[in-house]
């Protein structure tokens, strides 16, 4: 379980975080949603520690994060996966290199070893005979999937995701998404997911978080979004023609 | 604090091995043939300029080599190749973390629990401080033979009287000088882009910014030294 307790963030006068607390439960799809600049990406950044809060507490698991010197960070941030908006693949590595790359660093397991478990996880994602590839060669979605397999190389507690959809078409979103969801209840890991994609919310939202200008406006699951008197997450929601259409259908 | 984060203890050390060996190939050995090419024309030219220079019947012919010889080992192996190296290594340094900067490659680094500053910062450091005095050793070399080449093709002097000026009053100490000199300059070469490339903001323009300012600011600290240090060695 992750949980933030009265966070607020500051860059010189202009608040982007405003006194927000919120759980986020393990075995479940947590999502953050809100309009680009509300404060989603600087939220997750915070929880693992990119960016430093001006005030409040990050716990992992009842573990004061944000209190904890360098090295005791390092050791959170070991059991934590992250797939970034532009997967963040290692360039100058392989796909092989790239899932290994957290088996070499913190692992004592053999070259053997190490090679099974990159195929099983590039095999999880639904990955196969890529290993050789460098990451210029392969597609938006490939790269994310090679990502999603990178963060659990290490069977790790906790898997935050920045945007995992941006810049995919519908129908592999849904698959990212998925395998997303899949993951994380196989793992029963705690589950975090940064995304604007409405597609996303209503696929996988299992508990959904609504920042609004750096504060949290409103909180529920995927079904609750459909009959939300909220009028800024209406706004956000059914932003489009069709979507206040099915809005005044409903 | 950027310093005291790249010296901290390495998650593992063999990993650190094999990316030092990495580095070596990719910043030391890549760079001998620039480093040749230079050096033999620098060489080539000093004879020339040198020899042209002194028409005394009252210095000996042999004064050329010598010139030759020490302008090579004193100034010309060490700070005209780091100024080159600064060029080519340092733009290279600024740019490769500026990018993985810029493309939140440097966070996903840190999100897994690696120091990103010592596991991409480190093996810079002591490839290049380890090579880059061979790479000034090599010059010294080249820059030599490519003296030597001017009088065997132009005839500027004999070659029997510019190997007579390599032979006379040689000092070793000046090679030791540029040694050291070249390595307070591969610290240097590694460690000014490394940071301009790792706290660089924005994208893609701004890494090209990093990067040339790096070189600036390279070549501006390389010269101070080298006043600094000639007075501390050779004085």
């Amino acid at each position: 379980m992750i949980e933030v307790k009265d966070i607020v963030m500051s860059f010189g006068n202009k608040t982007v975080l405003d006194h927000i607390s919120a759980v986020f439960a393990r075995g479940k799809t947590n999502l953050i949603i809100g309009r680009s600049g509300s404060g989603k990406t600087v939220l997750l950044k915070s929880i693992v520690g990119l960016l430093q809060v001006t005030q409040g507490e990050i716990l992992f698991d009842n573990i004061v994060f944000n209190k904890l010197d360098f090295y005791g960070q390092k050791e959170i941030r070991r059991q934590i996966g992250m797939i970034f908006q532009g997967s963040a693949l290692f360039d100058s590595m392989n796909v092989e290199q790239n899932v290994m790359f957290p088996l070499d660093m913190f692992s004592d397991m053999d070259l053997q070893g190490k090679r099974e478990r990159v195929n099983f996880c590039l095999n999880r994602v639904n990955l196969e005979n890529v290993n050789h590839l460098s990451p210029a060669e392969l597609s938006g979605g490939m790269k994310k999937r090679v990502a999603i397999a990178r963060a659990i190389s290490l069977n790790p507690k906790y898997l935050l995701c920045d945007e995992p959809n941006s810049g995919l078409d519908p129908q592999t979103s849904i698959v990212i998404d998925n395998l997303i969801k899949e993951i994380t209840e196989e793992y029963n890991m705690t589950t975090i997911i940064n995304t604007h994609d409405m597609n996303s919310v209503l696929e996988i939202g299992e508990k959904v978080t609504y920042i609004h200008e750096g504060h949290i406006e409103w909180e529920g699951t995927k079904d609750d979004i459909l009959h939300s008197q909220n009028q800024h997450l209406d706004n956000f929601v059914f932003a489009s023609g069709m979507g206040r259409k099915i809005k005044s259908i409903m | 604090m950027l310093v005291g984060k790249i010296f901290s203890r390495p998650e593992k050390f063999s990993i650190y091995y094999r990316k030092t060996l990495r580095e070596i190939e990719l910043l030391g050995l890549n760079s001998l043939g620039i480093v040749a090419l230079v050096s033999v024309f620098i060489g080539a030219v000093i004879t020339m300029q040198t020899a042209y220079n002194i028409e005394n019947p009252f210095i000996p012919r042999y004064m050329v080599g010598l010139t030759a010889r020490d302008t090579m080992l004193l100034e010309f192996a060490s700070t005209m190749i780091a100024l080159i190296l600064a060029g080519k290594v340092g733009s290279s340094i600024s740019s490769e973390i500026g990018t993985m900067r810029v493309t939140e490659q440097i966070d996903a680094l840190e999100i897994m629990g690696v120091n990103s500053a010592g596991y991409l910062i480190l093996p810079k450091i002591i490839a290049n401080v380890f090579f880059f005095p061979i790479l000034t050793i090599l010059s010294m070399v080249i820059g030599v033979i490519g003296g030597w080449m001017v009088c065997i093709l132009l005839n500027v002097i004999t070659p029997e009287d510019y190997i007579s000026g390599i032979r006379y009053a040689f000092i070793p100490y000046y090679i030791f000088y540029s040694c050291v000199k070249m390595m307070i300059y591969a610290f240097i070469i590694s460690t000014v882009p490394a940071y301009h490339g790792y706290y660089v903001e924005g994208g893609s323009l701004e890494v090209g910014k990093a990067s040339t300012r790096s070189v600036v600011y390279c070549s501006i600290l390389i010269l101070s030294v080298d006043v600094i240090i000639t007075q501390l060695l050779l004085s």
